[in-house]
């Protein structure tokens, strides 16, 4: 079969498991900041209120897709995909099984902190072709904010390239050890919290600040094309998650079988319920000390957490 | 109709540099400006340059209407001044009637009217804190505040039948008497909204993100505050001591043992704490005025129907949750009011908004605005 036939048919897949994650997703923080706020949630729809989320789905898609007159025509189309497609990429290389991930190339590790980063340009694209003050702002923002913990998000997992000297994710998988959990704490604190300003989560959703620029860089979008973009957040959080679960928490290793995987989805989703809690809990931060927050903090202790692990590897 | 804004302009800098401005049109249909304020923000990046508030979006003519009704059937328009705390509006005005007019009102029904106002400033309160932390982003200190507000308006409901205009202080007493249990139900209320507050506190202002968003932010020192006009939570924040139930106490207040929170920094947190403390100060009242209230009647018999006071004019004032809410009404011997000015502390209030805001961000000009408190009803009246 034909790389590109191959590769169709992955994005096809990955596609579907970007869905039914969003669906789930969204599902879950209704589930969850119901509980936080003395709320239950939905749940007059299917099983505890959860086909509420493709009801909503399904409403979307039958909204009319309108275009602003005033907008750049085909650069606001292509966003939101500009957007989603580089999320739906990194969870090729996420090692979900022994043995198992879609894309087993030499640079994993830097593929999943590279390819993300492609979002931006969707991101601000959306925000200026908008012709919409608040969508500039809210472009602009995110543009900044993300190329920041960008940074930090990338020297949080490189201790890993260095304990198992290679950046092939199976590889990594295969010299991990338990003891690589405390080793790397700060890593992952630093990884967290980067990766939730990386999907534009509260406290760090500056770009779409609701009770400031009502929905940022997505204001002017419906339907379908709003879809996506939420979409792209979800499936953004949930692959952070799994590859925070693989790599920082020895993701499926350790059960034979079949409950390897199910242990990974099971770590990524006490990551992720932690993702919903924490934007539930705190208020949102403003652009400054956002960004004090990414250089001045987060960065130094991932530099830290760097030569902690540097210093440890002649002692191996 | 819209107004087309432009929206890019050049500036020319104080060191003779052109630099491109943003101007925003934030409003009047906008999640955090309180109902309908626009606010017309020209940003330099994101700094804010210049905010003017645009108002009148409420306007209703609250004022001339009332020359037009009774001086009974002014009382529900005043409910629709600030929609956030009627009873406040409904106290003013009655007791601008009532010096008008010459009306005594029972103690029973002063007594049930401090309740009320108290509760109300508690409601009042929950919503601005709500409200004020959703424009942080803090959506959970939100539900939290209106769940102990709901309780409030329930009680209300109880009461009077409504839930916002409640249309229950009349020119010589109340509407209605506390019906069975109300008081059991208010005190109770009293203890779980301590524990609640404590809470509030600890879930909001222990942040250290709402502690960042909130500190140092819309700084309004004490001079500016009386010069301008503030009153309320937003002058008390500023260290300003001044409240009506003490400084120029009426009804029966005088009988009530409380404190008068200030702030001293006068910025957004300081006002947002003054509010929280105000809540379990009105706790204390509405517990001493339950124990204190006796049995009587509950509003003056014998009163006309039609009101038709002797020609002459009067003022009064109570401390609403927003500040210094006055009435002055103007009679002609007729039934109808000659005229009838509101001196509403939110309209004040608001006016402070353009110096605060300027040299914040944009992310700052919404939690200023929530710590003005402002109730469009008022001020646009």
């Amino acid at each position: 079969m034909s790389a590109l036939a191959w590769g169709a048919v992955w994005g096809l897949a990955a596609g579907l498991v970007i869905a039914l994650a969003a669906l789930i997703g969204v599902w879950g923080e209704r589930k969850v900041a119901g509980r936080i706020q003395m709320r239950i949630g939905p749940q007059e729809l299917g099983p505890f209120g959860l086909l509420q989320t493709l009801s909503d789905t399904v409403k979307l898609v039958l909204k009319e897709d309108i275009t602003p007159r005033a907008a750049d025509v085909r650069v606001f189309r292509a966003a939101p995909l500009i957007v989603f497609a580089p999320i739906a990429m990194s969870f090729a290389v996420v090692p979900y099984a022994a043995g198992f991930v879609p894309l087993n190339t030499s640079v994993g590790l830097l593929f999943f902190m590279a390819v993300p980063a492609i979002s931006v340009i969707g991101v601000l694209l959306a925000g200026w072709s908008s012709r919409n003050t608040y969508a500039t702002i809210g472009g602009l923002r995110a543009a900044a904010q993300m190329i920041s913990y960008e940074l930090s998000r990338t020297l949080s997992i490189l201790p890993f390239v260095l304990l198992a000297g290679s950046m092939r994710p199976l590889e990594v998988m295969d010299a991990w050890r338990w003891w690589w959990i405390p080793l790397t704490a700060i890593g992952f604190v630093v990884y967290l919290i980067s990766s939730i300003a990386e999907v534009n989560r509260g406290p760090f959703d500056l770009p779409e600040a609701e009770s400031e620029l009502v929905a940022g860089y997505f204001a002017d979008y419906s339907g379908i094309r709003w879809a996506i973009f939420m979409m792209a957040e979800y499936g953004g959080m949930v692959v952070a998650a799994l590859f925070a679960a693989a790599f920082f928490f020895g993701g499926y290793l350790g059960l034979p079988g079949v409950l390897g995987p199910i242990a990974l989805i099971l770590k990524a989703t006490a990551i992720v319920v932690l993702m919903i809690w924490v934007k539930w809990t705190f208020p949102r931060m403003r652009p400054d000390q956002l960004m004090k927050t990414a250089w001045k903090v987060l960065t130094p202790m991932a530099l830290v957490q760097l030569v902690i692990v540097g210093a440890v590897i002649p002692w191996l | 109709m819209s107004v087309e804004i432009e929206s890019r302009e050049c500036v020319v800098r104080g060191d003779g540099g052109v630099v491109e401005q943003l101007v925003v049109n934030v409003g009047p249909s906008h999640p955090s400006t309180h109902g309908v304020c626009r606010v017309i923000v020209h940003l330099d990046g994101e700094v804010v340059t210049k905010a003017e508030p645009v108002i009148g979006y409420l306007h209703r003519g609250i004022e001339k209407m009332a020359e037009n009704r009774t001086y009974l059937q002014v009382v529900p328009l005043t409910d629709r001044l600030d929609y956030v705390g009627s009873m406040y509006a409904n106290w003013a005005y009655c007791r601008a009637l009532e010096r008008l007019a010459g009306i005594r009102v029972p103690e029973r029904a002063e007594y049930l009217r401090v309740i009320v106002c108290e509760m109300q400033r508690i409601a009042s309160h929950m919503m601005s804190l709500g409200s004020a932390a959703a424009d942080s982003g803090a959506a959970t200190m939100f539900i939290y505040a209106f769940d102990q507000r709901e309780r409030i308006i329930e009680l209300f409901e109880e009461l009077c039948g409504a839930r916002l205009t409640y249309n229950y202080v009349r020119p010589g007493g109340v509407s209605f008497d506390v019906p069975e249990g109300w008081v059991e139900t208010a005190l109770a209320f009293c203890r779980t909204h301590r524990a609640a507050l404590t809470e509030m506190d600890r879930l909001y202002f222990g942040n250290v993100i709402a502690r960042d968003r909130l500190k140092g932010v819309g700084v309004l020192s004490a001079a500016d505050a009386v010069a301008w006009g503030a009153s309320g939570p937003v002058a008390r924040g500023s260290g300003v001591n001044f409240d009506l139930r003490k400084h120029d106490p009426y009804s029966v207040y005088p009988r009530f043992d409380f404190d008068v929170p200030t702030g001293s920094n006068g910025d957004c947190y300081d006002r947002a704490r003054v509010r929280l403390f105000e809540c379990y100060e009105s706790c204390r009242i509405l517990e001493q005025a339950i124990a204190q209230m006796e049995p009587g009647p509950f509003r003056t018999e014998g009163l006309p129907r039609l009101l038709a006071p002797r020609p002459g004019d009067a003022y009064d004032h109570i401390e609403s949750a927003r500040g210094s809410l006055g009435v002055y009404l103007v009679a002609d011997g007729t039934p109808r009011p000659y005229r009838m000015k509101v001196r509403s502390p939110a309209f004040c209030n608001l006016a402070l908004l353009p110096m605060l805001a300027e040299g914040h961000m944009l992310s700052d000009l919404v939690v200023i605005l929530g710590s003005l408190d402002p109730v469009f009803g008022e001020v646009d009246r």
